[in-house]
């Protein structure tokens, strides 16, 4: 079974293509990084992954299936700055948002989702940040969240779009233990992610993303000087390190 | 007594405006309200010039509708590249010139008067009844309390889900909230609030409505649940602060009010500042 | 009816659409097209303070004061966005009808003193651009030179302020007063052209020219020409058809043809839905090909 597959996925604004003939299949199970340079079009294939760009062409398969957002299988992790923190409201407020799929329209949360969004929060280490307001969160408090209320839908895939942008490195090691831990569990993770130094370290799959899928595959296999010279161009300075 | 029904309705704009408000603010649309408030004109006229008479519940109909196309006009031309503000500004200018237009062709010799419509007239709201179920009430206070039923009811059946479309569209539309209906369920509920209220404050005014209370209550508030009902607080004693300052210095009302509407934003603002600093220098004091 | 007055009132228009042109191209690349819409109401209660204050009906006077209050309602929006947690457009919004709140609150008391005016709200809103005054033209006509002239002046620092803020500080430009300079030119283009063709007016010249323009090119200085004689072409146009029917006040008309040309050039130009449809059309094959 595949958890993601991707043919001739192509998207353009105006008249810039920003994804060309992306194609990839990737098992379940995988905790797998999507990596490239800056402007690639990563923020766009995941947007384009859930459904969320009506002029894209191509077909995208989740698990099987094309997308069906009423499935909640997916559990989507967006960069923080995508949202305003000023909202008016506690950090256990938006993990409960993550169950508000399973409440249903027209129902109030249970005493069992508050239960769930609970059990989230303490899972990223956050329980005693309930009653505060997000407004007061560091970035990485903010990320935690974020990944709580993933959590708290109970996905079985997961995306996440990179999480480890400017937060401690406290917050960075209770993430990547929580999703090595959802791979344990079978559960399929991808994250765009921007650090090439932890690549090997973190993730077992990788793509190789800039403007069209360039490589896929484990990352022992795919993430080697050749493969990353051709996805960044001119643009790696640090890879001789690597 | 008369009074009495003038100050009521002061009050039931500034509730219904005040609840209305709050994601009004939180979703960042506050100059849609504003462009509804003037697009309002051109479908009062529509319906004038459709059904040939002055009928309230017609233009009641033709303003709600009005309101909803000014709603997708600026979604329409903002999802394909103009930027939002533009968007907003051609779609309300062309309205309003258009319903400026239509009445001086089809609608010159009628009564259509547009100070009215533009600024209201909440001392003459008390004469103008109508009665339901062996009540009599003016008919601007039945158009309040319904409208205001109305967007109570919508918040109860949607409130968490506005809550996150609101807060994280993107999240939202991966589970399958229906962000677009919301969004313009939402709309028709701004349009429906601006035509029940500007029959007493007219349509620029109620925007000081819509807008001023929750944006105060937005500054202190720690919950939505706060914010409504801050904002419902500010938007009543702002019109009853309003009507009787305005009786006081005799003057427009609804001007009065949106004056009031400010300064209870700027006082709240400014104390909260002297607050924080306080506590700021208090803090302080104990790390030393 | 092709009189004097008449081509008086065109000229008027025609360089009211230009000064607006050019200026609300500037907002519009700043995404602050509605903070002129702010500004233009925020005319009304400095136009109602002149007249109480000093009793004067005098042009210049009026226009002093919608002057002072029109800009201070900027730096009010400004003040409110970086002193508090509220937004732009709450913020603009709060300051627009709070203003305007204020203007009538003044309006009503003109209205009731024995000098004043009855009809101050309606020229207000709507102008009176048919019954303009050689004052009135020669007004517009120094605003418009000004506006053209400190824009040819100034280009080349707007530009870089525009379109890479970070650069132009680091080389040490007086981005405040940059600003403020923008600030004013828009103010006294709303000033004079408030009275000549009412408040909604002029928030539409602001915008429609230069949104417009925008559909057509990328470059600052094409968009410039562009929207000014997009903002021209619709004042003299919407005059003219306005003299040709009397009763039809001129102020909605030029709007409507300034709409008329935006949503124009909103399906055929380069940018526009019909090329946009092609290109998605073509897309569309290639995918199915590939």
């Amino acid at each position: 079974m595949y958890a993601l597959t991707v043919e001739n996925l192509s998207v353009a604004y105006d008249k810039k293509t920003v994804l060309e003939n992306a194609c990839v299949s990737v098992p379940t199970g995988h905790l797998s990084a999507i990596i490239g340079p800056n402007g690639a079009g990563k923020s766009t294939f995941l947007k384009a992954i859930l459904n969320q760009l009506p002029n894209k062409v191509g077909r995208v398969e989740i698990l099987g299936k094309v997308f069906e957002p009423k499935s909640l299988v997916v559990g989507y992790v967006p960069q923080r700055n995508a949202v305003d923190w000023d909202f008016p409201t506690n950090a256990l407020d938006i993990v409960l948002m993550g169950r508000y799929g399973h409440t249903g329209l027209f129902r109030r949360p249970s005493r069992k989702d508050k239960i769930l969004a609970q059990q989230a929060l303490t899972s990223v280490g956050m329980e005693d940040f309930a009653d505060r307001s997000i407004g007061q969160l560091s970035g990485g408090q903010q990320q935690r969240v974020f990944l709580a209320r993933a959590l708290a839908q109970n996905a079985d895939i997961y995306f996440l779009d990179e999480p480890f942008a400017g937060v401690d490195a406290a917050t960075e090691k209770t993430i990547i233990d929580i999703l090595k831990d959802l791979k344990a569990q079978g559960k399929s993770i991808f994250v765009v992610h921007h650090d090439l130094q932890t690549v090997k370290d973190y993730f077992d799959y990788t793509i190789l993303l800039n403007k069209t899928i360039l490589a896929s595959g484990a990352t022992e296999d795919v993430f080697t000087p050749e493969q990353l010279q051709k996805t960044y161009g001119g643009k790696l300075f640090m890879m001789q390190n690597v | 007594m008369i009074e009495f029904w003038v100050v009521l309705t002061g009050i039931l704009v500034g509730i219904t405006c005040g609840i209305a408000g709050v994601f009004l603010i939180l979703r960042r649309m506050s100059m849609i309200a504003d462009a509804i408030s003037h697009t309002v004109l051109f479908g009062i006229v529509m319906a004038y010039i459709i059904t040939q008479t002055l009928n309230g519940f017609w233009m009641l109909i033709g303003a709600a509708a009005a309101g909803i196309l000014t709603a997708y006009l600026v979604q329409l031309l903002h999802s394909s590249g103009i930027q939002e503000d533009a968007a907003i500004g051609v779609v309300f200018t062309s309205l309003f010139a258009a319903g400026v237009l239509l009445i001086t062709l089809f609608a010159g010799n009628v009564h259509l008067d547009v100070e009215h419509i533009l600024m209201g007239e909440i001392a003459f709201v008390p004469w103008d009844r109508w009665t339901f179920l062996s009540i009599t009430l003016p008919k601007a206070v039945w158009m309040l309390l319904l409208v205001l039923i109305i967007n109570i009811g919508f918040l109860l059946l949607f409130f968490k889900e506005m809550k996150l479309t609101t807060f994280d569209p993107v999240y939202a539309a991966s589970i399958g909230v229906p962000v677009l209906f919301l969004h313009y369920g939402f709309m028709t509920s701004i349009s429906f609030t601006t035509v029940a209220a500007f029959d007493s404050v007219g349509a620029i005014l109620v925007v000081a409505m819509l807008i001023g209370p929750a944006a105060t209550s937005y500054l202190i508030s720690k919950s939505i649940k706060q914010m409504f009902i801050y904002s419902m607080a500010f938007g009543a004693a702002a019109a009853v602060i309003g009507y009787y300052l305005a009786k006081f210095w005799d003057t427009s009302i609804a001007g009065m009010m949106a004056t009031i509407v400010g300064v209870l934003f700027v006082m709240t603002l400014i104390s909260q500042k002297i607050i924080e600093r306080r506590r700021k220098a208090l803090v302080s004091k104990f790390e030393v | 009816m092709l009189s004097g007055n008449l081509l008086w009132v065109l000229s008027g228009t025609m360089l009211l659409g230009i000064a607006a042109g050019i200026t609300g191209t500037f907002s519009f690349l700043q995404k602050q097209s509605l903070v002129g819409d702010a500004a233009a109401h925020a005319a009304l209660p400095g136009i109602a303070l002149a007249f109480l204050l000093t009793g004067q009906k005098e042009l210049p006077i009026l226009m002093l004061g919608a002057g002072i209050t029109s800009a201070l309602s900027v730096y009010c929006i400004q003040w409110i966005v970086s002193f508090s947690k509220l937004k732009a457009d709450a913020a603009i919004g709060l300051v627009l009808t709070v203003f305007f709140g204020i203007g009538v609150v003044f309006l009503t008391v003109v209205n009731r003193s024995p000098l004043g005016n009855q009809s101050g709200l309606n020229n207000f809103i709507f102008g009176k651009a048919a019954t303009m005054t050689k004052a009135d033209l020669m007004w517009l006509f120094i605003s418009a030179t000004i506006i053209i002239l400190v824009s040819l002046l100034l280009y080349k620092e707007w530009k870089l302020l525009i379109f890479d803020p970070v650069y132009a500080k680091g080389i040490g430009l007086p981005i405040e007063a940059l600003k403020a300079t923008l600030t004013v030119l828009i103010v006294m283009t709303i000033v004079t052209g408030i009275q000549a063709v009412g408040v909604i007016l002029m928030s539409a010249l602001l915008i429609i020219p230069a949104a417009s323009a925008k559909l057509w090119t990328k470059k600052l200085s094409s968009m410039l020409v562009l929207s000014a004689t997009i903002g021209g072409i619709s004042g003299i146009t919407g005059t003219f058809i306005s003299a040709m029917r009397t009763g039809l006040s001129t102020g909605p008309i030029i709007v409507l043809v300034a709409a008329a040309i935006f949503f124009i050039s909103y399906f055929i130009s380069p940018s526009g839905q019909i090329s946009k449809y092609r290109r998605k059309m073509q897309f569309r094959k290639q995918g199915e090909l590939g």
